[in-house]
């Protein structure tokens, strides 16, 4: 949910980033979180298993400078991936702004990708969204392993807007930024919008 | 689209904050915060600056969610109250309105029954903040009420964000 606070000058917005499991989504936001200055972040919070599954969800706000005067600041979550959280799931889609969407490019989890939009689109309804009109981008992720489809074949799969796409290696960085900054604009065209 | 924005205009934080602060007095207690349920702080009082914020926001929007899920599976609509109880510190956690938690950390210096009281007693006055700031935002809509400062942003501005 968009809040923008004219007394603190502050607009913060929710990202969420979605897909099947042990696609890249929390190491897409390990990886911001390493790579952004300690002033414009806060804490990481990852509610995981012992074996580092995301068990609820992991969160990390980022302040992205500002906008006419007001600090604009981002709310990361990333969500539990396997089919068994799916309650967990439509929680932290509660007033969402927009939604990366990680899709995992190896062949063997394109059946996992596809059920995990459709259950996105079911989830984002249930919560009065449409995921044909809210904010949201697309990554292939984990391009560097030998399994991994080509971009065109997954882009035909998975793209269904003409959302912007992007080819990503989350574990070295690759991607990551690009995704994050084209759901970021998403969300603030909407809002100018409005 | 569900009302998917909330603006929260000077004179409404205000007067959040100033019964956020009676009700800090009045329950004894250490610290009180407003949060909108998506896990976002909207304002608080008290010893704040002994506390993550940011993430007590997050993790209380969190556990509210989780708790309103098990509510649900078991045929209750909610469970209006939470309390979690430490050696020292303790929190009590409530829904105001629609869309916003009070959460009131508390230690010996307070009891449970004490913020309890308080906290219903402020609850009725900050839901009638709450009721205002949205009827304030549905004039905005309007056009009757100030606009967006986000109305006239450039391309170039938000351009300008990611030029690190
Ligand atoms: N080879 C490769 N591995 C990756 C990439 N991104 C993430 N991983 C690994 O995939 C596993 C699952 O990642 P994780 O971020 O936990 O997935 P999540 O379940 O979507 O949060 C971890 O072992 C990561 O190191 C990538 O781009 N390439
Ligand atoms: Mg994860």
């Amino acid at each position: 949910m968009t809040f923008i606070n004219y007394a603190s000058r502050e607009i913060n917005c929710k990202i969420v980033y979605y897909g099947p499991g042990l696609g890249g989504k929390t190491t897409n936001l390990q990886y911001i979180y390493s790579k952004t200055a300690p002033e414009a972040k806060g804490k990481m919070i990852s509610l995981a298993t012992e074996t580092d599954r995301t068990l609820f969800f992991d969160f990390l706000p980022l302040d992205l400078g500002s906008i006419r005067g007001f600090t604009t600041r981002f709310h990361l979550y990333t969500v539990p991936g396997q089919v068994f959280y799916d309650a967990s799931r439509k929680l932290i889609l509660k007033g969402v702004d927009g939604v990366a969407f990680v899709a995992d490019s190896q062949e063997e989890r394109m059946d996992a990708n596809i059920e995990s939009i459709r259950n996105l689109d079911e989830n984002l309804r249930e919560q009065g969204f449409d995921l044909q009109t809210i904010p949201y981008v697309l990554q292939f992720n984990k391009r560097d392993l030998p399994s991994a489809l080509p971009v065109d074949v997954m882009y035909r799969a998975l793209n269904f807007k003409r959302e912007p796409t992007f080819e990503a290696v989350a574990s070295e960085g690759i991607g990551v930024f690009d995704t994050l900054k084209a759901v970021a604009k998403q969300i603030l065209v909407e809002l100018r919008r409005q | 689209m569900p009302a998917n924005e909330l603006v929260l205009y000077q004179e409404e934080f205000q007067r959040l904050e100033n019964s956020l602060r009676q009700l800090r007095q009045d329950a004894s207690a250490r610290a009180v915060f407003v949060f909108d349920k998506s896990g976002q702080q909207i304002a608080a009082a008290g010893e704040t600056d002994q506390f993550d914020t940011t993430s007590l926001a997050s993790l209380t929007a969190g556990n509210v969610a989780a708790t309103d899920g098990l509510a649900k599976l078991i045929g209750e609509r909610e469970f209006s109250t939470l309390h979690h109880e430490g050696q020292r510190d303790h929190m009590h956690i409530s829904i105001v309105g629609k869309r916003a938690i009070l959460l009131v950390i508390f230690d010996e210096r307070s009891s449970l029954g004490l913020v309890r009281l308080r906290v219903k007693r402020s609850s009725v006055e900050m839901e009638k903040i709450f009721e205002e700031m949205q009827e304030k935002g549905t004039r905005a809509a309007d056009g009757q009420a100030p606009a967006s400062p986000f109305a006239e942003i450039t391309d170039e501005d938000i351009d300008a964000l990611f030029s690190e």
